[in-house]
């Protein structure tokens, strides 16, 4: 049964447990929130959805009070107004005026808030909270206490979408302090870097490490796509700022994940520019032995181990390892890889499988799919391995 | 169905409860008598007696707390009714061969008027208890708080058969909606209302909770309740389980009173091995179960929600209401969450009916309250006085007025979050509603009174720091926003206050009403506002002028000798932690302001009253 109520002097309906929030938003009135996140469950801390109830003794939040038949609201009584702009001001009166510099101005709510309600910024010689800043080593996740206003999503997200519990609060009052664990580092309260936490963080205080100072969220262009790790099929937006991506941020409207992602997902996009990223075929030197190489190719080049290293190597330290490799050029032996074309590569493989096949039979092969694979290649993978090399076993790795 | 389990007590039971020819001595073994060593003189009392041949015709018993706390341990022998004060061990012989065996009272350890120096042999007689209605402290002082065989003989859980046995769970509500109970948690709400509204929740298991998480600074009723008559709590919870359809409940009592922890676990465990907890209590197919929660120390956990949350394990965080307990509470289910006090009552008053009820008290608040009276006043202590009684009688004929011959200044009831009342308003009845209109509230029992000597704004100041240290921080308003009020308070009390501060307070102390999640931060600016509100000039005193007129904010004051009044005793001198204070011996002494650190030592040893204090500096 639908509920009628009275928003704002407009009658709307909203469906039978819904918060003022929900009926609200429905209605297409916007009631400004905080510590509130759709996803997550309702706290009531932060105040800024409060409204007025007719009847009720005092103020009510919007996103934990259930709409009943015949409630009146409103979400723009002086009360309220008033009260939204006190929980600005005393948030601001703990929080470094740091907007300029900070890696979420443009993208906080907290900003937002400040400017949609006209709040100035509070001088005063009170007491303000000095946390040290990037206290822990968690390589991802870059934590800052001083810009935390304890509103918990982070807490939330981690327990009710991640399931992990790591965050929580510690102590009481002015001096409650959002801890890791039992006030650990972040890995050693068994936090598997997912982010998500700094997913829903709404302010600055939870950032990402490696984001830092590359590129704010009004400066990069944004391209929506999905996860290569596993079959999952997870979407996210690529952060891409001078051809580079610089962050990985989730896509509310993702269909399959939401906002959560993993920790490959969020934060292991490093190999789409790193220098030893595979993109054409490496072939053992033994195997090339007598093939010919394609008229169009001339492209084969000498990868031998040692330049594997030495290139990890100058992407440090540049200089001091070329001599190595001009030293390491003449020095092919058996197993020295050989980058080639595609269809040489593939040439050499359909040879072997055919040898192998007609040497010792179908049985002779194992198949291990991947799920980086789509489910297309899957199935062209079974055929082949079912139709041509004759064999039932194949397996798939399900989870990389 | 089994056959009913019967209530009647063992005879020596009701013999030693109930026939006033009975000879015993009762020794109050609450936790104020008990850290002053009664428990020693209960052992000595009954060494005594087997000296004497006595042991078996006189009983010593264990009792809970008389309410006289500041006069303990007491020690009462019946049948006389004479009341020993300060009673140690060493004076057991004394009692035993002089009253037991002689007749005759030790006058020396009889209270003494403070006021008319008369000795007062009976406890009925003492001042201190003239206008008190003993009804929820009944018991206390009176039976053995450990011997359920005791409180059966005070008609104890007769209550509880009489409404598992005869009445349905509507009857029960009508009954306690008729009576007008309201919550003695402090909030007043009627608490049949809430029963009502627990029942009409269709979802199971529902819950009775029993907050005593009694917090607030210097008050200990619910304690006293507990330890001294803990199977009326537990009596009053089964009926509201009864009532409302619960089959389970908590009583969530702070870590801090180990003592009524004990007992209550006593109480339970006796309750459980009469068949009055467990399932299908005496015989009616009724299931109940009651367990004990310890609290950890925090003060909002006195908070319903907070307290619940607490009990789950979680964080001691309050959460908005609706929905309240009565639909969601403990574990999402049905709870109903009654003061301790509001429990005890319940008992009496379905074994006297609601019509016995509203005759104590006023007509919009029945009954009695129990105030823990503390401060400057003669008399200090736990009191039960019914409804009604005025501020004035409270302070004056019970208190004994102001302590020392100063002069009132103020009465704060309510605690942190309560208010305070100056001189015009002691006329004030004592009910929730006369209370509130004033701007203090009843609160949950306690009563602090403020002489002359006590600072209004470092009285506010210290209910405020109170209030930042209890915060649980869960929201803005009240995390932040007391710590704002706090450090205005802080810097008015050391002279670097504007009057804009005060504006600044007026503005901060509207924001937390108005915007915090809980009765904590709504109710935290209550103590600054009317103190605020009765004693501006104090607050403008500071301010403008940089005095402190009680003498008390040290940045305020300076010491000064008098020289006409110094003796040269040296007194003084070699009392100074400091090393402040120069003069011969016969000759005027002199306090260096840079050196004194305004301890008020001097001040508090001169014998010829030469040390002054000056304000402002």
């Amino acid at each position: 049964m639908p509920v009628s109520l009275t928003i704002n002097n407009r009658s709307c309906s909203a469906p039978d447990g819904a918060t003022i929030l929900d009926a609200a938003r429905l209605a297409g009135i916007e009631i400004p929130t905080l510590c509130h996140h759709p996803d997550l469950s309702n706290v009531g801390a932060c105040r800024m959805c409060v409204v007025s109830v007719q009847g009720a003794r005092a103020l009510q939040t919007a996103c934990t009070t259930p709409v009943r038949d015949g409630m009146v609201v409103d979400t723009m009584s002086a009360d309220a107004v008033a009260t939204r702009k006190f929980v600005l001001e005393m948030l601001l009166t703990d929080h470094p005026n740091d907007c300029m510099g900070c890696e979420v101005a443009g993208d906080c709510e907290l900003q937002d808030l400040v400017y949609d309600h006209g709040v100035q910024w509070p001088e005063h010689s009170g007491q303000r909270h000095d946390w040290p800043i990037d206290p822990d080593p968690n390589p991802f996740i870059f934590i800052d206490r001083n810009k935390c206003i304890l509103c918990s999503r982070c807490i939330r997200a981690c327990g009710e979408i991640q399931n992990r519990d790591v965050w929580s609060f510690a102590q009481r009052g002015f001096a409650t302090k959002l801890v890791a664990g039992a006030d650990e580092m972040l890995l050693d309260a068994r936090c598997e870097s997912c982010g998500q936490c700094v997913a829903y963080c709404p302010v600055g205080a939870l950032t990402d490490k490696m984001s830092r100072g590359k590129g704010r969220t009004t400066q990069v262009e944004t391209v929506r796509t999905t996860c290569s790790y596993c079959g999952v099929g997870c979407n996210f937006d690529l952060n891409i700022r001078g051809g580079q991506i610089v962050r990985v941020t989730s896509a509310q409207d993702a269909p399959v994940n939401g906002m959560a992602l993993c920790v490959k997902g969020r934060y292991g996009y490093d190999y789409v520019h790193n220098p030893e990223r595979l993109t054409r075929p490496l072939v053992r030197a033994k195997w090339l032995t007598g093939v010919e190489e394609k008229v169009n190719s001339n492209q084969w080049t000498v990868i031998s181990q040692a330049e594997k290293r030495t290139a990890t190597h100058r992407s440090t330290n540049g200089a001091s390892a070329t001599a190595l490799i001009t030293d390491n050029r003449s020095l092919i032996t058996d197993d020295t890889f050989i980058q080639t074309d595609w269809d040489t590569a593939l040439d050499v493989v359909a040879g072997k499988f055919a040898a192998e096949k007609m040497a010792h039979g179908g049985d002779a092969f194992a198949v291990l799919a991947s799920a980086k694979c789509t489910n297309e290649e899957n199935f062209l993978f079974a055929k082949l391995t079912r139709q041509l090399l004759s064999t039932n076993s194949i397996d798939h790795c399900a989870r990389l | 169905m089994s056959t009913p389990i019967s209530l009647t007590p063992q005879p020596e039971a009701t013999l030693a409860v109930n026939d006033p020819a009975h000879r015993w001595i009762a020794v109050c073994m609450g936790t104020g008598c008990s850290s002053s060593a009664s428990t020693e003189v209960g052992a000595a009392l009954r060494e005594e007696l087997v000296k004497n041949g006595l042991e078996n015709g006189v009983e010593v018993r264990r009792t809970g707390c008389f309410g006289f706390c500041e006069q303990g341990p007491i020690t009462v022998v019946y049948p006389d009714e004479t009341f020993y004060t300060q009673v140690k061990p060493q004076n057991a012989s004394k009692i035993v061969q002089e009253h037991v065996v002689g007749g005759q009272p030790v006058e020396r350890l009889l209270y003494k008027d403070p006021a008319s120096a008369v000795l007062v042999e009976k406890w009925h007689e003492i001042g201190f208890y003239g206008k008190q209605q003993r009804i929820l402290l009944g018991n206390c002082g009176v039976i053995d708080p450990e011997n359920i065989g005791h409180y059966l003989a005070k008609d104890g859980y007769q209550a509880l058969r009489k409404c598992l046995l005869e009445l349905t769970p509507e009857e029960i509500i009508d009954e306690m909606i008729s009576s007008n109970l309201r919550g003695r948690g402090g909030g007043g709400f009627p608490a049949g209302m809430k029963w009502k509204l627990a029942r009409q929740t269709q979802s199971w298991p529902k819950y009775v909770i029993c907050n005593a998480d009694e917090g607030d600074p210097g008050a200990f009723m619910d304690r006293s309740v507990l330890e001294g008559d803990p199977h009326s709590v537990i009596e009053g919870m089964i009926i509201a389980a009864y009532a409302i359809g619960a089959d389970r409940g908590y009583i969530y009592c702070r870590a801090e009173y180990p003592l009524a922890i004990e007992r209550l676990k006593i109480a339970l465990a006796q309750a459980r091995q009469l068949g009055l907890l467990g399932e299908n209590i005496l015989g009616s197919g009724f299931n109940c179960d009651l367990e004990v929660k310890e609290g950890a120390g925090a003060f909002v956990c006195g908070e319903e929600t907070a307290l619940m949350a607490s009990i789950m394990g979680e964080r001691g965080q309050p959460w908005p209401r609706p929905p309240y307990p009565a639909v969601a509470g403990v574990w999402g289910q049905p709870s109903n969450v009654n003061n301790v006090k509001s429990y005890a009552y319940t008992p009496r008053i379905m074994r006297n009916g609601a019509d016995w009820f509203r005759s104590i008290g006023t007509e919009k608040s029945p009954g009695t309250a129990v105030f823990a009276l503390t401060g400057q006043v003669q008399r200090t202590g736990l009191i039960e006085v019914p409804m009604g009684i005025t501020v004035r009688e409270i302070i004056e004929d019970i208190g004994g007025g102001v302590a020392l011959g100063k002069r009132f200044k103020a009465v704060q009831t309510g605690g942190p979050l309560g208010g305070c009342l100056p001189e015009q308003y002691l006329d004030t009845p004592v009910d929730f509603d006369s209370l509130r209109a004033v701007g203090a509230v009843m609160g949950s029992g306690g009563m602090i009174v403020a002489d002359e000597t006590t600072c209004m704004v470092e009285f506010a100041r210290y209910f405020m720091k109170f209030v930042v240290d209890e915060s649980c921080g869960k929201c803005p308003p009240c995390r932040i926003g007391s710590l704002r009020m706090l450090e205005i308070l802080d810097r008015i009390t050391e002279g670097e206050g504007t009057l804009e501060d005060l504006d600044e307070l007026h503005r901060l102390a509207e924001g937390m009403q108005r915007g915090s999640l809980c009765g904590l931060g709504q109710l935290a600016p209550s103590p600054v506002l009317s103190v605020l509100r009765f004693f501006e000039d104090e607050f403008r005193a500071h301010i403008i002028d940089k005095a402190c007129p009680a003498h008390k904010c040290k940045a305020l004051i300076t010491f000064d000798i008098v020289a006409e009044l110094c003796t040269g005793c040296m007194v003084c001198g070699r009392n100074c932690g400091s090393n402040a204070i120069t003069g011969e011996k016969r000759g005027v002494h002199v306090i260096d302001p840079d050196l004194c650190e305004r301890c008020g030592m001097c001040a508090e040893v001169c014998k010829f009253d030469a040390v002054r204090i000056v304000s402002p500096r």
